[in-house]
């Protein structure tokens, strides 16, 4: 009897180890940020609606704010958009846009289409910005708080569930579920 | 059989340029050891969005904004070192197709070493174990004859 227990035992410590891990696993695809607990990257970079303008970080000191990574050349740009104007609705933190790789005449059209949720929109047509966030692509959003830290990083299209249950909470500093 | 031959030349050198004109990626940096350096630098680091292509073997965008990445930091004269440090800052780890030793995964790079240490005493067990029976084997054999 005693021979089986050891074999029994390895195995119940595996199947333990693996319930963990498969438990565990982010979303097949999805790949944690290195930036997450770290400064936000400083930028400065050309304002979409008014080309002789910047959209910086240094502006955005000192309080909460969403990156989010876009281009009108993306499915889940579309898909997201929605949740983006709900956001924007909610007035809880401003939306910073990113138009990435993308032609700024379609993407002003695509604002005037469906609505503009942004407080300002930065354009990077070499992708050297969105290299600098880690940005592997779009759309993807990140959450910075008032001292420049990366706090949150949501990728593939931002859903209600997603602002609800990580971004809220984050930033009105309540546990997601009390009001 | 020379026709033959030469045909077959020609046809060899049309597929090698023709090759190097439709490769992924057609960079030349002007001197042959840099240009060695990003060979090696595009064909260890992954492209994030097809995964299992390195970004010399990709044809999406992100991968040939980040190969010009590579060109224009070396060109800068930064070290292979630097340029790995700058990509897993921004993409992780997981950009570098050959991952490197931190405390995070060390007990993935020891677990062959612990795994064969185990091995070795499990063998070493039976083995004395094994060894113990044979003089236990020998002594009924002579005691059950029948004289």
């Amino acid at each position: 009897m005693s021979r089986f227990l050891l074999p029994l035992g390895i195995f119940a410590l595996l199947a333990v180890v693996l319930a963990i891990g498969i438990r565990h696993s982010p979303e097949k695809g999805v790949i944690a940020s290195p930036l997450l607990g770290k400064p936000a990257p400083a930028f400065a970079v050309p304002n979409l609606s008014n080309p002789t303008g910047e959209v910086r970080s240094a502006d955005l000191r000192g309080r909460w704010y969403l990156f989010n990574v876009w281009g009108t050349w993306c499915a889940g740009c579309r898909e997201e958009h929605e949740t983006l104007l709900q956001v924007h609705r909610a007035g809880v933190v401003p939306i910073i846009g990113l138009d990435w790789k993308d032609d700024d005449a379609q993407a002003l059209d695509w604002l005037k289409q469906l609505g503009d949720p942004y407080q300002s929109v930065g354009t990077d047509h070499s992708g050297r910005e969105a290299i600098e966030w880690g940005v592997y692509g779009a759309p993807e959003t990140f959450l910075v708080n008032p001292q420049g830290i990366v706090v949150y990083k949501h990728i593939g299209a931002l859903t209600p569930e997603a602002w609800t249950r990580e971004i809220l909470p984050r930033v009105s500093g309540r546990p997601a579920g009390t009001s | 059989m020379m026709r033959v031959a030469r045909a077959l030349m020609i046809v060899a050198a049309v597929a090698f340029v023709a090759a190097r004109a439709f490769a992924v990626d057609p960079t030349e940096l002007p001197d042959p050891a840099l240009q060695a350096r990003y060979l090696a630098l595009t064909h260890e680091l992954r492209c994030m969005q097809c995964q299992n292509e390195s970004l010399a073997d990709s044809p999406v965008g992100l991968a040939a904004d980040l190969r010009r990445e590579v060109r224009d930091q070396l060109l800068a004269g930064r070290s292979d070192d630097q340029i790995r440090a700058w990509m897993s800052a921004r993409y992780g780890d997981f950009i570098l197709f050959r991952p490197r030793y931190s405390l995070r995964n060390a007990w993935l790079w020891g677990a062959p070493g612990v795994l064969l240490l185990i091995g070795a005493l499990v063998c070493w067990r039976v083995v004395r174990g094994r060894a113990r029976l044979l003089p236990g084997d020998h002594e009924p054999l002579e005691e059950d004859g029948p004289n």
